[in-house]
């Protein structure tokens, strides 16, 4: 694994990367919670020890640039800076929520933030990647593509055909593959006989690179790297981030497919215990500065219940609007 | 204070659960976060943990027994004010009538549907023709004679029901019943076309008087010089007359249908004729303007004698474009029509009779014909009402030219 | 950590033809399964999640520690390539049965469904056959929003080649797959999300169904709620609701969607006079479409009433539950259809 390092650790950059992994983490705990009062429905996806991917990644993107995701997006939504409030209320069916409550956990859309979605079909977000970066190239734009993915949808088709085009095309999108070992029940040694994605993308002419998933620093600074290569118009990147899901694929999951022990190992080195212990050891923070923290961002995840308790829910009257665009006001 | 731990729900097709151990005794603390007992889904087995620090005071679900999802397992003490969960906001009530069950209605027996008749092979548009003319079901299903019924076997059938009331019975026929019952329907289905056209054609009335001397002498002449079977009657030249007022004036020929006047390019002249027993047919004779009289008359001829026995063809019902009735020779002086719709005129001609008529400056006896016109107004107005009766009684002034 | 399970499996052994046994849906389609893998070695199930998982809908549950990895096999995330592998395998003389998580993915593998699986047998003028079964969950009402609620088999019954079943009961549930591996063709089973959970009994005595015909499950009088699947106990339930008001609705399960058992759907049709069909599908083009010409092509001069049909609204299935409920057909609403082919309004 390589390590890229970043911008030097610094207290205010360090703090900065932990609140916005600690509102993650807060909120899919909240959500937890409020799934099994009933308040989010559907299928609900969470992103516990993924927080440092969303939040690397996403520190080395501009306005611009577009982000195409999955199910497991909370996190993704967050980092990019879609409001929490707005995010809540999507997941409690509101209209006030960014989708206007259609979508729920699984469909986000903020077309402001260039946040596209938000896909229930494994793979399914790779080929509009590719279309946005084929539209970003053809119009001279600045802006580049960033596609999150999954260890499982490397086994569908479209991911495949998604490298080779994008390396075809010299396309900008920068393929972020979020390796957490498990397609839902499969762990990728029993779905994969080639484990290495990296080298799998390298195959297809696409330039890969591994990074540690949990180490927030490494992955930014890998991202950064990423990004600028295909800001350049030197082609697509993928980076593999290794990492690991500390909850069930969904919230119904038994979890028959892995053992406890192997999840209490990963616990232990999650990113946001990794970040805290890093700057507790350099000086640079103390354990009052981490409770803060913890207390001002499960504030904020409150605020956002109670906004979306208290949203309205869209009119039955309406079910059939935007079935078709319509005309822009 | 105390708080209720609850089966969460898991996932979207979960239930309930059963619980199957608790790893937490009453007094021991718990973390947030922490497990505090193992329940079994239909997927197997899985901790659920508890959202805040708490101290577990009491077990109300012991294991091994199966609850539904929001019962509550146990109580809990929470240690402070909780920072995880804020003041309990009142949650937006759902839309009404989301999956709402409609109130019953008003419960009663249901009317069974009368099996007899709706077991008739009809389509749909037979049947409801059938219910526009009156017709009894019953009475169809009998005479059908066909696999199935569509429309213009209703409307044979219809005019069948009435002609075969005005043959004369052998006494004590089985078939009386059936007559009679045609027969009331026949007045049925009358009753109903007339109905209808006083409800929904504004009726107009004009009514004028003709010298039927000329035609009178015209046909004498005529008549004089052809054999029996080509005489003619006086109600040929008057249809023709009124056909060729229709062909020439606009309004008086065709349908009102749909909210409009749709003019026809033939006049087929509706002729009632009368049948025995208390009913009335008006078979249309066709494309009557255009026709010469001898040949109009033996069309006639033969309608009448198919009518009396009992042999129409539908389209001959339903081509009239304009109606002609009459009274005969020994009816009233005026004869005030109402029009069949979907037509929008008809004229009735009274029975000729000697009267008191000025002619060239004296006062004489002549045969004179009142002709009245009932007309739609919503089609013509009394102006041009009054130009087709002034045709008409002009071109009987001048039989010649008939 | 594999923990075993507490419970006993139900509904483990046969019917004797004692008490009728009772299990769920989701029980009878194991063991329908169980049955399968015991009576002929030929036969093994793969999808993703069906072994280790124990399958997404907790179907395959205990079948891989029973059968072993062999004959339970878990797949990548790959439909296009394990459907076709079914397809090969089927053709090659084994009798694969193919799970598909949701019909909501079979769309990655609709190529080859349709241009192999349903294809092959004819343009090869018959030389090939392909006795494959694949089994889907399907349709909607848990919120799972659009991309995972669709209700397609009336899609798959379009496509020439291929039969299509929906068990909608207990005694389906455990024997249509049987049936189903005997056929030579494909056959795609849809088992409707909302029935897994379903309790009821298994009918004593019985060993097998058959797939090609329709049956009445309630006898009526006065119409004809014509259904399948997921939408069956929404009918019943009206039937149930419409007594109340004495309107005897006779309630026909279609079974199979291709081929249609016409005879049995004109016989109920002739006796009613009125026809109301409930199909989950999207109202246009719907299966429910074909049976309302079907039946105007075949008994137009029975009606006394224009037939009638109760579908999801024409959306993308919405998350909210008030939406979601709102589009799809539901008890009300074919109470609503039912007393409006008969000519009369609800009160209220």
């Amino acid at each position: 694994m390589s390590r890229e390092l970043g911008s030097p650790v610094t207290r205010n950059r360090g703090l900065e990367l932990l609140r916005a992994m600690l509102r993650i983490r807060n909120f899919e705990d909240r959500c937890v919670q409020l799934y099994g009062d009933l308040k989010i429905r559907g299928f609900l996806h969470l992103c516990n020890g993924e927080e440092a991917v969303a939040v690397g990644t996403i520190q080395a993107l501009e306005p611009a640039d577009v982000i195409v995701s999955t199910y497991r997006e909370h996190g993704h939504a967050l980092a990019r800076g879609l409001a929490m409030d707005g995010l809540m209320a999507e997941l409690f069916g509101k209209q006030s929520g960014v989708s206007g409550g259609r979508g729920g956990s699984m469909h986000i859309f903020d077309a402001a933030h260039r946040f596209y979605g938000g896909n229930a079909i494994v793979g399914g977000g790779l080929p509009l990647a590719v279309g946005f970066a084929l539209a970003q190239k053809l119009q001279q734009q600045r802006a580049v593509t960033a596609c999150f993915f999954g260890d499982g949808a490397v086994a569908e088709g479209e991911f495949h055909e998604c490298m080779n085009l994008a390396a075809l095309w010299g396309l900008p999108v920068v393929f972020l593959c979020e390796n957490n070992l498990y397609a839902m029940g499969t762990a990728i040694t029993r779905a994969e006989f080639q484990l290495d994605i990296a080298a799998k993308a390298r195959a297809y002419g696409v330039e890969a690179q591994t990074v540690d998933g949990m180490d927030v620093f490494a992955v930014e600074g890998a991202a950064r790297a990423a990004v600028d290569h295909a800001r350049e118009g030197a082609g697509p990147v993928l980076l593999e981030l290794r990492t690991y899901r500390f909850r069930g694929h969904s919230m119904f999951d038994a979890q028959l497919y892995r053992d406890k022990a192997e999840i209490e190992a990963w616990q232990k080195k999650g990113p946001i215990i990794t970040l805290t212990t890093r700057m507790k050891e350099l000086g640079l923070m103390t354990e009052d500065d981490y409770q803060e923290l913890e207390r001002e961002t499960r504030a904020e995840v409150e605020r956002s219940v109670q906004f979306a308790e208290s949203a309205p829910w869209e009119p039955l009257a309406d079910l059939e609007r935007y079935v078709y665009a319509e005309r822009s006001r | 204070m105390q708080i209720d731990f609850r089966l969460p729900s898991l996932g979207a097709d979960m239930e309930s659960a059963t619980v199957t151990q608790w790893l937490k005794k009453p007094g021991e603390q718990i973390r947030r976060g922490e497990t505090v007992a193992v329940i079994e889904t239909d997927k197997g087995l899985i901790d659920i943990e508890s959202f805040e620090d708490a101290v577990l005071e009491t077990v109300v679900v012991q294991p091994g027994t199966k609850v539904p999802v929001g019962a509550v397992l146990a109580h809990f003490v929470v240690e402070a004010p909780s920072g995880a969960s804020g003041p309990a906001v009142p949650a937006t009530a759902m839309p009404a009538g989301a999956g709402a069950v409609p109130s019953p209605a008003t419960p009663g027996p249901a009317t069974p549907a009368t099996h007899a008749a709706s077991r008739l092979r009809m389509s749909p548009l037979a049947r409801r023709r059938a219910q526009e003319l009156g017709l009894a079901l019953e009475t169809l299903a009998e005479r059908a004679g066909t696999e199935v019924i569509h429309v213009d076997d209703v409307e044979r059938l219809a005019a069948e029901s009435a002609l075969s009331a005005a043959a004369p019975l052998p006494p004590g026929t089985a078939a009386a019943a059936s007559v009679s019952d045609a027969r009331v329907a026949m007045r049925i289905a009358i009753g109903n076309a007339m109905a209808r056209a006083k409800r929904e054609i504004p009726h107009y009335y004009l009514g004028h008087s003709v010298d039927f001397e000329p035609a009178r002498a015209w046909l004498e002449r005529h008549n004089a010089q052809v054999p029996v079977g080509e005489r003619l009657i006086d109600g040929i030249l008057i249809a023709k007359a009124v056909a060729l007022a229709a062909a020439r004036i606009e309004g008086f020929n065709g349908f009102f249908r749909d909210g409009r006047f749709e003019s026809a390019s033939a006049v087929n002249i509706g002729t009632a004729i009368a049948v025995r027993g208390g009913g009335l047919v008006a078979p249309a004779l066709l494309d009557a303007a255009r026709k010469d009289l001898q040949t109009l008359m033996r069309e006639f001829s033969d309608l009448v004698a198919r009518v009396r026995a009992g042999h129409m063809r539908s389209a001959e019902f339903a081509a009239a474009t304009i109606t002609v009735t009459s009274l005969g020779s020994d009816g009233v002086e005026e004869l005030f029509p109402i029009i069949n719709p979907p037509q929008v005129a008809i004229v009735g001609a009274g029975s000729v009779t000697e009267r008191p008529w000025a002619h060239e400056g004296r006062v004489l006896a002549r045969p004179v014909l009142t002709l009245a016109l009932a007309a739609d107004h919503r089609v013509t107005d009394g102006r041009a009402g009054s130009r087709f009766l002034r045709t008409i009684s002009g071109l009987l002034a001048r039989p010649e030219s008939l | 950590m594999i923990q075993p399970s507490a419970a006993a499996p139900t509904g483990a052994a046969p019917a004797d033809g004692t008490a009728p046994l009772a299990m769920t849906y989701r029980d009878a389609a194991r063991e329908g399964l169980r049955a399968a893998l015991m009576s002929d070695q030929r036969v093994f199930l793969m999808g993703e999640d069906v072994g280790r998982y124990g399958g997404c809908y907790a179907v395959t549950k205990g079948l891989l520690a029973e059968f072993g990895p062999e004959r339970i096999r878990d797949t990548p995330l790959s439909e296009s390539a394990f459907v076709g592998a079914g397809i090969g395998a089927a053709i090659a003389g084994l009798r694969p049965i193919v799970e598909i998580m949701t019909v909501n993915f079979s769309l990655l593998a609709l190529d080859q469904i349709l241009n192999n699986a349903a294809t092959l047998c004819h343009m090869s003028g018959g030389q090939v056959n392909v006795p494959l079964v694949i089994r889907m969950a399907t349709g909607a009402g848990r919120q799972l929003a659009a991309q995972h609620s669709h209700s397609l088999e009336g899609w798959y019954a379009h496509i020439p080649g291929l039969r299509i079943v929906a068990p909608g009961t207990i005694d389906d549930a455990r024997f249509m797959l049987g049936a189903a591996l005997a056929s030579p063709d494909p056959v795609l089973i849809f088992e409707h999300i909302f029935l897994y959970n379903m309790e009821g009994h298994l009918t004593p005595g019985l060993q097998k169904v058959d797939i090609d015909r329709a049956i009445v499950r309630r006898p009526g009088r006065d119409l004809s709620l014509i259904t399948y699947g997921g939408s069956l106990h929404k009918c019943l339930a009206a039937a149930g609701q419409l007594a109340t008001q004495g309107i005897e609705a006779e309630v026909l399960d279609l079974r199979t969607l291709r081929p249609l058992d016409d005879a049995v759907i004109m016989a109920s049709v002739r006796h009613t006079r009125r026809a109301v069909i409930v199909d989950e599908g999207w109202r246009s083009g719907s299966l429910a479409a074909e049976v309302v010409t079907r039946i105007l092509e075949q008994a137009f001069y029975d009606l006394d009433a224009p037939p009638a049909r109760v579908c999801t609204a024409e959306v993308p299935l919405p998350y909210p539950k008030h939406l979601e409920d709102a589009a799809l057909p539901s008890v009300a609403r074919i109470v609503e259809a039912a007393t409006g082919v008969l000519g009369r309004r609800e009160s209220g």
